[in-house]
Formats: C-alpha cells, structure tokens, sequence
C-alpha cells in the first residue's frame, strides 16, 4: 500500500499489469478447481503450479463440473443450482451465466464444439445451449411412458453430434441425435435396469455403460450396433453378499479404461472391479480401502488411482494395472474429492476438501511436489478435457 | 430429543457432516440431489422421531445409509432439530 503515495510508481505498475495481462499465452496447461461452498473457481496451470486468478459468483457449485471449448480458451460451468456459466480463461471473467433449471448435475459438449447440454434433476430433462451465446437450442424433457419425470444422470456426447443420457427413476437410456439442433430425433431404451445412478462412455465413443444402483450389474449400449439394444453386464456380480453402506455414490466419469480391461467402482462393496470389455465379463476384483468414488487411469493406463467415500475419504490408493496390486497408500487429508491428471500424467493434483488444499503428487515417486490453497477444492478439471470423447 | 445440545466442537463437526456428507446425495444447501431435499419445508409434518431413526438406521430400498456408527441416538436427534430449524 505505501507505493500508492508514490504517483508515478503506482502509474508503472498499472502499465506493467497491463502488458502483463496482455501477454500471449495458450490454454493447454491450464485448468479450473471448483470451490464448492464459495462458489468461485481458481483457474490454474500445471507447469508452474500456480494460480492464474479467480472467478466469483458461480452460485451454488456442490457438484460442480466443467466442459471445455474446442479452443481450450472458454469453460462452461455446471452448478448444481441449475446455473450455466461460460467463463474465459484467458481474461478471466464471466463472459455469460444463465440459470437454467433449479437442480442440474452435469453436462456434455457437443462433438463439432457448438452445442452444451445440460442434465437435470428438477424438473429433470437435457436443456441443450448454443455454446457460443448460451441460447436454448432444443429442451428434451425427461418423461417416461406414463408421463413421469425423471432425474437425468451420466449425460455424455458421443460421436455424430449425438449425446447420451439415462433416467434415474424410469431406468431408460436415450440417445439424442442433434445434428439438427431445432429438431433433436431421439432414441429411447427402455427397462434398462433399476436406477442407473451415473455412466460413463468409453474413450472411443463407442459404449455407453451405466451403473445401476438398484441392482448389481452394467447396462452397456454399443452405438455402433444400436439395433441390438441395451445389455445388461456383470449381472447379480454381488450375489449373495451383504452390501455394505455406500456413504457416497460412486462417480463413473472416470471409469479407467486401460485397454483391454475397464476397472469400475463396486457399489456397496469396498473393490475394483475388473471388466474384460471383449466379454464384458469380470475378470477380477480389486480390494480396496473402502467404497470406490473415482477410479481414475493415468494417460498411459500404467496406473489406476482410487479416492474413497466417507469415511474412509482421507485415503487415496495406487492399483497398478499390469500385476492389479497396490502400490501406493497416500494420506493426504480429511475429505479427498477429485483427482486429475496432467495431460499426459506425470503428475496428478488431489483435492482435500477439509484441508482447504490441492495437493500435487509425482505419479511415478508419489512424492508430493507441490499444493496450493483453495477454499474446499472439489473438482478439478484441465483443458485438454476438450479434445476428450466424454470428458 | 429436545434439549441435547453437543458441544461446541462437536457441533461444528456435526454441521461440517450435515453440509458436506449428508450434502454429496441432498446437497451442499440441502435442496436436493440425488436425495429429496431436506430443507424445513420439505420436511415440516414429518414426525422427528422418524426423520431421526431414518438417520441412524437407513431407509431400506433407498441409498440411504445408517449414519449409526458415526453418531449418538441424541446427536441424530439434535440434526433433526437442526433440519427442522434450518441451518445456521
């Protein structure tokens, strides 16, 4: 503060920022770490481990996650209070918001980059936006034959300007083609199983997998052979063993795919479970410390890391896929949300929510390298997301 | 249930679980996720003493787990007030 009494300092330094702010700079490196109570992001980079800036006033950000423009230069924000918010990285400011519905859980960018669609709870349905402006393009309600809406969950794009998204309580899978935007055609599967409570679609957007909560099994959709319909998976893999209590769902967002196998977060039992996705049949199971949220695969699908659900969530654990051992137990803090990797994993960041930290591993040593603050972290998301089928 | 009180730190853990725990399925402002909302609206009419025991015990059908092993019997009846009041 003392330099404000020296005028022609303080003018310098408004010019240095200035040129500072005005720096060209790309957009790979960066990435947003929601903090979920303040409704703010921090919008970072990976390379220095720094915070670039700030953004408030996103509302309600419980749940929070991002999609990223084709440009890696604009994020488009999904609240759990129904906000849409696009953000720019680069100038470091809302550019729109727009509240969209009163309880939404996620989104999807289109494959062409010009449409986002939004999943909700209440009133439930898909609303679709032009990505560049946030205007409503198509509103999908979600309503089953006798006219009763439902909850949409595991919304993700898939190749052909298609997005694919499921009903909690009907227990439906649809399709929605919108290569024609003001007249989406959508495909609907029905009596898929008992309330699917996330998905996921494989990295090549070929199948679309949902976990049921309901019952113990996988519906998978392959949209190259749609005409055969929805199967279900790993059918009763629990049978006849107690469940344990799931304090936290489990998120299917990261569903490792390392090649040949899938390894997927049991559902009230504390294990990996390992999918051959030539048989879509188990192949193995995984202990694990406690009931699975995220089971995340390094980019080169070496490694598998794993956060845990209440009231085991202090504890972050290291499958390594080949030999399906653990190879690490990290300790990082009360309330381990989120993990993302950098684009090509040789680290990894780690949101602790009572910690008020992100802190960032070495994925090869597991020494810590370095944290920053944040005001309890949950998601955090990077720009190479963008160039992701799903992500 | 009535006149329990935990103490100050308890109650603040307390409040942290509610927000943040009971928050992953109902929402961080309990106005509902994947669970119902647990706003005072949404539950006023409801009888206490089974919003309590839904708390410790589960609901059976649903997701909702027993939250027994982590609480009293009079701490789950204080966040039944607490709910009832609305958070501070």
């Amino acid at each position: 503060m003392r330099k404000l009494s020296v005028t022609p300092l303080f003018l310098l330094l408004i010019i240095l920022q200035g040129c500072a702010s005005s720096t060209l700079r790309g957009t790979g490196d960066l990435g947003v770490v929601i903090e979920r109570a303040a409704g703010s992001i921090q919008v970072v980079e990976t390379t220095g481990h720094t915070r670039l800036g700030q953004i408030t006033g996103l509302g309600d950000l419980s749940h929070a996650s991002v999609n990223y423009s084709r440009d890696e230069r604009y994020a488009y924000i999904f609240g759990r209070d129904g906000g849409l918010t696009k953000v720019d990285l680069l100038e470091m400011r809302i550019v729109k918001r727009v509240m969209q519905s009163g309880n939404s859980i996620g989104g999807a960018i289109s494959q062409d980059g010009k449409l986002i669609a939004v999943a909700n709870y209440t009133p439930g349905g898909v609303k679709v936006f032009d990505a560049a402006t946030l205007e409503l393009v198509a509103d999908i309600p979600s309503l089953d034959d006798n006219g009763k809406p439902s909850k949409v969950i595991g919304l993700v794009d898939a190749p052909g300007n298609r997005f694919v998204w499921s009903l909690f309580e009907a227990g439906e899978i649809w399709v929605g083609d919108l290569r024609d935007p003001a007249k989406p055609a959508v495909t609907k599967f029905k009596q898929v199983g008992k309330e699917p409570y996330d998905a996921m679609i494989t990295a090549d957007g070929r199948y679309y997998l949902a976990g049921l909560f309901g019952e113990d099994g996988l519906a998978l959709l392959d949209l190259w052979n749609m005409e055969a319909g929805v199967k279900r998976v790993l059918n009763g893999y629990g049978k006849g063993e107690q469940k344990l209590p799931v304090y936290k769902m489990p998120h299917l967002e990261g569903w490792a795919a390392t090649g040949n196998e899938l390894l997927v977060p049991a559902v009230g039992r504390h294990e990996v479970l390992v999918i051959d996705q030539n048989t879509w049949k188990e192949v193995g199971r995984i202990p694990v410390h406690g009931q699975p949220v995220f089971v995340i695969a390094r980019p080169d699908n070496r490694q598998v890391w794993v956060n845990f659900a209440f009231p085991n969530n202090d504890t972050v654990q290291v499958i390594d896929v080949q030999s399906r051992a653990i190879v690490k137990t990290l300790k990082p803090g009360k309330a381990v949300l989120h993990m993302e990797f950098t684009p090509r994993g040789e680290q990894i960041w780690v949101s602790v929510r009572d910690e008020d930290r992100v802190d960032i591993f070495d994925s090869e040593t597991f020494i810590k390298v370095g944290e920053l603050g944040a005001d309890k972290p949950s998601g955090i998301f990077f720009t190479p997301r963008a160039h992701r089928i799903g992500l | 249930m009535g006149t329990y009180e935990p103490a100050l730190a308890r109650r603040a853990e307390l409040l942290n679980l509610i927000r943040q725990d009971c928050g992953s399925c109902h929402g961080m402002k309990l106005t509902g996720g994947l669970g119902l909302p647990l706003t005072p609206d949404m539950l006023r009419g409801k009888s206490p003493e089974a919003l309590q025991q839904t708390i410790l015990y589960g609901r059976g059908g649903t997701p909702m787990p027993p939250w027994a092993p982590f609480m009293t019997e009079a701490e789950a009846g204080w966040i039944v007030e607490t709910l009832l009041k609305g958070l501070p």
